[in-house]
């Protein structure tokens, strides 16, 4: 009984009855290559998802993400470039460690000054986008320049399948990657004091003082994770589209929230989960591309993920509102 | 005692007035140091007063929605919305005699469609705001999501090119040797100034902003009051949809996108507390004015518009630094 009252087994109901609804009206959807094509789209969104996910249980928000992604993610490649470095690991950790400096900006508005995180993210995601086509550059990096080990790493599969015309097409291994930063987040909010300090906060900041939280150290800790999720994610991103482009993730914000919140997240913080904003994420990118599967004119898509945002935040809003009274 | 404290929340309001004031006066001074021969022309004046009412509604309409601890994120998406719902409308009615000579009654017939998106525009924030109690953030950025995505939908992505005459009178005719658009644009801030502080509901939005809680158990009714804030905020930005589609001539769902973040910086710049319970128009348009001043200076000194963005985004930070600290030593 529990089991069915937890917000994560409705909307894995939802989801299984949105499956089936979209599989009957197409069945191309149920094809193994449709399914593997899904969970690739889910790894970036999902990857920013976590760090927006800590965001919202500590009663935040963060429009700023998409902004540190893309900046991690141009000045890396950039820097690779200019340096002639070819490798993995050390441009991933630097894209992180720049993303994580963004987001310790915000966490430094947010605490010193104690402003509404929505007006400090609008204003670092203003500066960081000016200053990065402003000064850095407005061009695009072709797949001819990109540094290969970056393509041939996101380009990995974890198992692969030949159709019957010979071409293959497979699972990217950049899944297994969300799955780990995932559990890693899960484990973090579940077991460790920190984790549980970004509810508290969410909660009731003034609660959570008294109780003995040091909120400096949870504020900047949920917004340097933050950035440093989104800056991660930014590469990984370019390497797996195979095109480093200054002006990518515009709007992406809005679908990142909209999954978060369709995950079960409470928008007014304290609540929220790891395994919901998966599903959530999952969710958001299967409606997005089924739109594409039924046919439905993309320029429908806006609306589609505006109202998504106002139903799920209505839900979020009367379940809270019941559960308080 | 009630006097004294009367006088100097005054005073501090004059401060905060007269720094705004002298900021300006600093901005002219630079940008005509820097730049005498292009800053001080009288074309680049009276270009600003065309350009200025748009993003000094859009500010207005910020800053009441601030009034009550909220924020309208949809404006940009409404102002879109209402220029392209009446565009279309001029270009279904337009006969043999082209869009330019619409008669007088079809741009009065828009301009009840575009100032009646807004009122339903405001009118939806409003109700998933109060009704449905969901937060102002994501209510407006989901509506002004689907508003901006109902703008693609109708113009499948393209500008409408091309509106009635009379029309894009209030975008860059005259009155009096004065810019249309300025002329409105006083007529409503004077309009909204009185609203705010000499009628029940501005006086209310500003109680409910400075204590929700005291607000309740003084009998103010919150929700109506909330609901009629946001319709105003709807019905402004709607209006200032209407004098960029009549300055440009054309309608495009992603118009304006940058004037969102300066409209939240202009509220803040103006002494709009965004936690609720204070902000005037006489701040706002002030703040509109100096914005103005810098951005014709950035232009004439050839910064691209990334880099305008950058310093915005800068400066809304420092603003922020700023009021943080002056409160402090309060």
């Amino acid at each position: 009984m529990a089991l069915l009252r937890r917000s994560e087994t409705v909307i894995a109901g939802i989801l299984l009855l949105a499956m089936v609804l979209i599989g009957t009206i197409n069945p191309a959807f149920w094809q193994l290559d449709n399914l593997f094509s899904l969970m690739r789209s889910n790894v970036i969104i999902g990857i920013m998802a976590m760090g927006v996910l800590l965001v919202l249980i500590s009663g935040g928000i963060d429009v700023s993400f998409p902004a540190f992604a893309v900046a991690a993610m141009y000045l890396t490649i950039k820097g690779m470039l200019a340096l002639g470095y070819n490798g993995v690991v050390l441009p991933l950790l630097a894209a992180t460690l720049m993303g994580l400096a963004f987001g310790a900006v915000n966490g430094f508005f947010v605490y010193k000054f104690r402003m509404i995180p929505l007006i400090v993210t609008l204003g670092t995601s203003a500066m960081v986008r000016g200053f990065l086509l402003g000064i850095v550059g407005t061009s695009m990096i072709n797949i001819n320049k990109m540094p290969t080990a970056l393509i041939d790493f996101a380009r990995t599969d974890v198992v692969s399948v030949t159709k019957a015309d010979s071409t293959t097409y497979g699972l990217t291994a950049m899944v297994l990657i969300y799955l780990g930063l995932a559990l890693a987040m899960h484990l973090v909010l579940r077991y460790t004091m920190i984790g549980r300090s970004a509810y508290a906060l969410g909660g009731d900041p003034e609660a959570a003082r008294r109780a003995g939280f040091d909120l400096r150290k949870t504020i900047f800790f949920i917004y340097c994770v933050a950035g440093a999720l989104a800056g991660f994610a930014g590469l990984l991103h370019s390497g797996m589209i195979w095109l480093a482009n200054p002006r990518d993730f515009v709007g992406l914000e809005l679908d990142v929230i909209a999954a978060v919140v369709l995950g079960g997240a409470s928008i007014f913080g304290g609540r929220g989960s790891v395994l919901g904003t998966m599903l959530g994420v999952f969710m958001l990118v299967m409606v997005k591309n089924s739109l594409i599967i039924m046919r439905v004119d993309t320029t429908w898509q806006l609306v589609v993920v505006g109202l998504i945002v106002i139903a799920a935040t209505a839900l979020s809003a009367w379940r809270d509102r019941r559960r308080a009274a | 005692m009630k006097a004294q404290m009367n006088i100097r929340s005054l005073v501090n309001r004059d401060n905060n007035i007269v720094q705004l004031l002298v900021m300006t006066v600093l901005i002219f001074a630079v940008m005509t140091a820097l730049s005498p021969d292009k800053f001080l022309r009288y074309y680049n004046f009276e270009s600003i007063t065309y350009i200025f009412p748009e993003l000094g509604l859009l500010s207005i309409a910020m800053m009441i929605a601030m009034l009550t601890g909220g924020i309208d994120l949809s404006v940009v998406g409404v102002a879109n919305l209402s220029g392209i719902l009446a565009g279309v409308l001029f270009h279904k009615m337009a006969g043999a005699a082209g869009i330019a000579d619409t008669g007088i009654l079809t741009v009065l017939l828009g301009g009840v469609i575009a100032l009646g998106t807004g009122l339903v525009a405001g009118t939806v924030n409003g109700l998933l705001i109060t009704r449905l109690g969901i937060t102002p953030i994501l209510a407006t950025l989901g509506t002004g999501q689907v508003f901006t995505g109902l703008a693609i939908v109708l113009t499948g992505g393209p500008a409408i090119v091309g509106f009635p005459t009379a029309w894009a009178f209030l975008g860059n005719g005259k009155i009096l040797g004065l810019a249309t658009p300025f002329v409105l644009f006083a007529a409503i801030a004077a309009l909204i100034a009185f609203v705010l502080s000499r009628t029940a509901l501005g006086i209310n939005l500003m109680l409910i902003g400075t204590n929700p809680k005291a607000a309740l158990f003084a009998g103010l009714k919150r929700e109506r009051m909330v609901l009629y804030s946001y319709m105003l905020t709807g019905v402004l930005a709607s209006v200032a949809g209407i004098i960029l589609s009549g300055r440009t001539n054309a309608a495009k769902s992603d118009y304006g996108t940058s004037y969102l973040l300066q409209a939240v910086l202009i509220a803040v710049l103006g002494g709009t507390n965004p936690a609720g319970g204070r902000g005037t128009v006489l701040g706002i348009t002030i703040a509109v004015a100096a914005l103005m001043l810098l951005s014709s200076g950035f232009q004439i000194l050839r910064f691209s518009n990334h880099l305008i963005d950058f310093i915005w985004g800068a400066f809304l930070l420092l603003v922020i630094a700023i009021n943080a600290y002056k409160n402090r030593t309060r």
